[in-house]
């Protein structure tokens, strides 16, 4: 079964078109890109699906079960593990603690006064740590990190709920260069290993071409191509939007001539 | 009810709008361009109306006319402006940067400071103003007696809106006071030096608190008090008008004056909890007031102020704390009745103190109205032994349990605001509270409160009456102190850390939160049952603002980043307001100044500043900043 | 005249822990229009926030006629004669088109003319026609407009322009060149950000090429177009 498929998404704000028509879906295993100038529509597509959003029309299906409209808890209930662009970590807490956090939510011991919250979950968290290769930091405080490791302690938390699909928002901005292939590497080699569906934003051209399996590109909040990175490279419509609109430069160039 | 005295009413609901117009104007063009709630801005009006009624005497005696009457307003107003520009180049310049909590604390200081002042230089004793000429006559309107001041007074309401509106629209500073109100960062990209901008917002903002009172003097005798029955009042407004917004204070003024002028009459005792629930049922529908702009606060630190880290108690830490409790244990069998006595203080108000730290610390829910809870405990437990004939037992049980249903009823509005829209709330529900004690003499006995609140008999000695303090601080300290430890505790933490990510992780982050509030008032409800007890009597003072102030001052001196800190600063703070009180007439001068000294030098309080000590060697993290 | 207007080097700077550039230099003489390309999140923004002092960085060396402005803070900057355009906007809503350029007005250095509202309104005829109206009630082209504009009010020597073409529609981007076009007629230099080749083409003597918080490419105009290797690279996908 298709594990995200999204038909028909519209919103609006104000007068303003955020989405329009917006459908694609995404295998099991599989890295979809959305890529697209700023203000296409890119956040707006994300939010939906994790649940800060609720559609005008449309629907998200999980897993062949709807839940466009729920709150982002219930999102995550149902197996998104998500991302941020500016990472979102517990900044109080150590690296591990971050992990358990999360953990300990998973296993509904939220409301807990009983054991310490330290001593829950560690070895489960150790293990998650190991895979995104920070076990050794495991207890430095999660703010001395530097960024590129803070945004793969943020990949541990999003697995720690065993998500069926990871939405990641902008996962390699703010990092350095050689930090951003580690983290896409890294994110790829679970995508695959764990069967789980990765729907990510992305500027950096290095990191969609290397790592996705499909490209979107949302301009204005429409779908102007959906595929292969091959077939997208190649697209006319896409290498325009990206260099700016053919017909302003040729009047541009007229007018230039004149002054 | 008949046409004329509902018009009548209405009038005198417009002149005291028009009069908190005034003043709630000044606020919030200050908080607009400055971003700091001015919680001096009562003093500065209390010195408008001392000043006035200084003035305008020796003015009268020159000419009895209304021009100098007037003159004599004015004046004292311009005195009160050039005091406000002072306020801003010496103490809030320095504090743009620091949290919300500390600029209101700093600023409360400076209220400390005037109400000593004001005693100093002008006596404890209400002074009666003089009479404005020519304005001293009733004016019949439908037959029903008006005073003509009261008249006077509305329109000085609209030619301070209609000035005000010029100033805004027609002026230079003016169309930079509202482009700074809205985006400070960019009106400075344009070159506009903000220092002048912010020291001429405060000036305005003084003057206008400064005439607000200078008005007064012919309506009211001027008192020591003035400062803040009045600042709850502005909070309201502003509050509900949306902060920043002048339009937003006029219509709030107006809709307040009539809800007061017509409230009286259907419910006389309860106007204040009319205006307070207005204000709560705005806030929810419209979180940021009904003109207010949800504050972009954009590239603020995100760090947050409270604790940072959890440390397991080492052997230190563990033979400190047995040390500790083993003095507390001899304190009844050495000590003499007056250490005993200091002991029971101290062990409540580290109780109180620990209860809000773990809203403020651990769960980043700055309450700036904590001694509600605390009152009601003491209340609920006092009124349970004198009126409703229970024993010391039960009614110390349930004192905790009344001052948590009011925090779970208070909590539920509360938790769904954040900043300064979060402390004013917190501060009206503990003025609402603190309004119903006060007024509803035949059950609460006003401002006497009760007395005879005795222990049972078997605990009436104090050597007994500590242990029964010790036992029940020291349980419910360790409890809330597991709490913090446990997941329920790391789980506020993080809500406070990073709601977003909170929220991605299944947190429902505003009923932990509201749990966390009620089991915070429950705690604080405690301790003030337990204070009741011990000093025998319950009186308002213990839920007004000076004690909810005294708990922060509590967190901020232990240091709000530690988990023992706030009872390292009630036991701080307690000794030294018993040692210094009784030594210095001014007591409230040295409290606000020291306030002031530690917002500015000690950010982090007596624990924070030893760890600070040993953190030196080591490479400080910087501070994680979100991009706008 | 070859003397450097505005000079940068090695600037670097972050967002808390998040790096975001890596050694930035560049120079731009007066009078001159100098692209900075590149597509979104390559720094191109955070390079000028933090030329303005709006963003905590760190340079070698970063002076504005003559004087070092690494340490001032963005009004002393801004009166230094460099004027910043953001790419949000960021105009006052709540103000009319004219109380948005009066919050701009400064007075003109060194005895040149000043710009008048007049002037400004000769380049941007639809300022003109709703002067007395609130920036909120105004479309987006129009917006972009008014924020150049009350930047041009302040008089500056230097702009740094950011994203102008930005989500506008083409008619209005060809106006936001023309406007360029001008500025660069009275001799304010220009910092162009931009991700639209054409339009910075059609406006610009010369151009940087950032990717990842570093510069990747300097030339002038004519050899960014001729290059078919760092255009593929770092401006399309």
């Amino acid at each position: 079964m298709t594990l995200l498929k999204v038909t028909g998404l519209n919103k609006r704000f104000g007068g303003v078109v955020a989405a329009k028509d917006v459908a694609f879906a995404l295998e099991a295993g599989d890295m979809l890109a959305i890529i697209g100038p700023n203000g296409a529509g890119k956040s707006t597509t994300f939010n939906m699906v994790g649940g800060q959003l609720r559609p005008d029309s449309g629907q998200v299906l999980l897993a062949g079960q709807p839940i466009s409209g729920l709150a982002p808890r219930e999102v995550w209930r149902r197996g998104i593990g998500r991302t941020f662009q500016i990472a979102q970590t517990f900044v109080s807490m150590s690296v591990a603690e971050n992990v358990q956090m999360a953990l300990i939510s998973w296993h509904d011991q939220i409301m807990s006064v009983g054991a310490r919250a330290e001593t829950r979950y560690r070895p489960e968290a150790l293990d998650l740590l190991d895979l995104v290769g920070m076990r050794a930091d495991a207890d430095r405080p999660v703010r001395e990190l530097a960024y590129g490791d803070v945004k793969r302690v943020e990949l541990a938390i999003a697995l720690a709920s065993a998500p069926k699909l990871l939405l990641m928002d902008e996962p390699t901005a703010g990092m350095a260069p050689k930090e951003r292939a580690q983290l896409m590497d890294i994110t790829a080699t679970i995508a695959r290993q764990r069967k789980i569906g990765v729907l990510f934003t992305e500027h950096d051209m290095d990191a969609v071409f290397a790592h996705a399996d499909r490209i979107l590109v949302l301009v204005r909040g429409e779908i102007i191509a959906d595929g292969k990175p091959d077939e997208v490279r190649s697209n006319a419509r896409v290498k325009q939007v990206y260099l700016g609109d053919m017909g302003v430069a040729a009047a541009m160039r007229a007018r230039r001539g004149r002054v | 009810m008949d046409l004329s005295f509902i018009i009548i009413q209405s009038l005198s609901g417009l002149a005291s709008a028009s009069s908190l117009f005034i003043i709630a104007s000044g606020l919030t063009i200050v908080f607009g361009v400055t971003r700091i709630v001015n919680f001096a801005h009562g003093s500065l009006y209390m010195l408008g109306a001392y000043l006035a009624v200084t003035i305008v005497p020796l003015l009268l005696d020159v000419d009895r006319s209304l021009p100098m009457f007037l003159l004599g307003v004015l004046i004292s107003a311009l005195i009160v402006g050039v005091f406000g520009a002072l306020m801003e180049i010496i103490l809030l310049r320095r504090i743009y940067h620091v949290p919300e909590l500390f600029q209101l604390l700093a600023t409360f200081g400076v209220v400390l400071i005037v109400q000593d002042l004001v005693i100093k230089i002008w006596g404890a004793v209400e002074i009666p103003g003089p009479r404005a000429p020519s304005l001293r006559h009733g004016v019949f309107i439908m037959d029903q007696r008006f005073p003509a001041y009261e008249l006077f007074l509305i329109a000085a309401g609209i030619v301070v809106l209609a000035v005000l509106w010029l100033l805004m629209q027609k002026t230079r500073f003016g169309v930079l006071i509202r482009a700074a109100t809205q985006d400070r960062e960019m009106v400075a990209a344009l070159g506009v030096n903000q220092a002048w901008l912010f020291t001429g917002t405060l000036f305005l903002g003084a003057f206008l608190a400064g005439l607000g009172g200078a008005l007064q003097i012919p309506r009211v005798a001027i008192n020591t008090q003035m400062d803040i029955s009045i600042i709850t009042e502005v909070f309201v407004v502003t509050v509900i008008g949306g902060m920043g917004s002048v339009p937003g204070a006029f219509i709030a003024a107006l809709i307040i004056g009539q809800l007061q002028a017509f409230g009286i009459l259907i419910f006389p005792k309860i106007t204040l909890v009319l205006v307070f629930l207005l204000m709560a049922v705005v806030l929810v529908v419209k979180p940021w007031g009904l003109f207010g702009k949800s504050d972009a606060a954009a590239g603020r630190a995100i760090l947050p102020e409270g604790i940072l880290s959890l440390k397991r108690f080492g052997t230190v830490d563990n033979i400190v704390a047995g040390l500790a409790i083993a003095v507390l244990l001899a304190l009844p069998v050495f000590g003499d009745n007056y250490m005993v006595k200091v002991g029971i203080e101290v062990l409540v108000l580290a109780l109180a103190a620990f209860s809000l730290h773990f809203l403020i610390g651990v769960g980043g829910i700055v309450s700036f109205g904590h001694a509600a809870y605390f009152g009601l405990g003491a209340y609920a437990a006092g009124l349970l032994v004198t009126k409703g004939g229970l024993s010391m037992e039960p009614s110390i049980l349930l004192a905790p349990i009344i001052a948590g249903a009011f925090a779970a009823l208070f909590g539920y509005f509360v938790v769904r605001l954040s900043g300064i829209y979060l402390a004013m709330l917190t501060l009206a529900f503990a003025q609402i509270v603190y309004a119903v004690c006060f007024q509803w003499v035949e059950f609460t006995g006003g401002d006497n409160g009760v007395v005879g609140v005795w222990p049972s008999s078997w605990a009436s000695s104090r050597q007994v009456y500590f242990c029964v303090v010790l036992a029940f601080t020291l349980s419910a300290i360790i409890a809330l102190r597991h709490a913090i430890y446990a997941p329920f505790g790391y789980a506020l933490r993080a809500a406070r850390d990073s709601a977003t990510r909170a929220d991605a992780i299944g947190i429902d982050v505003r009923r932990i939160r509201w749990f966390a509030f009620t089991l915070s008032g429950a705690a604080a409800g405690l301790a003030g049952g337990l204070y009741s007890f011990s000093k025998g009597s319950i009186d308002p003072t213990m839920i007004s603002i000076p004690m909810s102030v005294d708990f922060l001052v509590m967190v901020l001196l232990g240091g709000i980043q530690t988990v023992i800190g706030p009872l390292v600063g009630a036991a701080a703070f307690h000794s030294i307001k018993d040692f210094f009180m009784p030594l210095t007439d001014f007591w409230r001068m040295f409290l606000g100044a020291s306030i002031i000294l530690m917002v500015l030098v000690f950010p982090r309080g007596i624990s924070g500043a030893a760890a600070s000590l040993t953190d030196r060697f080591k490479p400080a993290p910087k501070p994680a900043v979100a991009p706008s | 005249m070859t003397e450097a207007l505005l000079s940068i080097r090695n600037l670097s700077a972050a967002y808390g822990m998040a790096e975001v550039l890596f050694g930035v230099s560049l120079d731009a003489r007066r009078g001159e229009v100098v692209a900075l390309m590149g597509r979104n999140g390559a720094g191109k923004t955070t390079t000028l926030k933090a030329i303005i002092g709006m963003v905590e960085a760190s340079a070698e060396a970063l002076s504005f006629a003559g004087e070092d402005i690494r340490r001032l803070p963005s009004y002393r900057i801004a009166r230094l004669g460099l004027g910043y355009v953001p790419e949000e906007r960021r105009i006052f809503t709540d103000l009319t088109v004219q109380e948005n350029l009066e919050v701009g007005r400064r007075p003109a250095r060194d005895g040149r003319k000043a710009w008048t509202l007049e002037k400004l309104y000769a380049i941007f005829p639809n300022l003109a026609e709703m002067e007395g109206r609130r920036a909120s009630a105004m479309s987006g082209g129009e917006q972009q407009m008014l924020t150049i504009a009350r930047t041009l009010m302040g008089n500056p020597d230097m702009v740094l322009l950011d994203e102008p073409s930005e989500g506008l529609a083409p008619v209005i981007v060809e106006q936001m060149a023309e406007a360029v076009i001008a500025m660069k007629a009275t001799g304010i230099a220009v910092l162009l950000c931009e991700q639209n080749l054409h339009f910075a083409a059609a406006v610009s003597d010369r151009a940087y090429v950032i990717e990842k918080g570093a510069i990747r490419f300097s030339g002038t105009m004519a050899e960014l177009e001729a290059n078919d290797e760092v255009r593929e690279a770092y401006l399309t996908v």
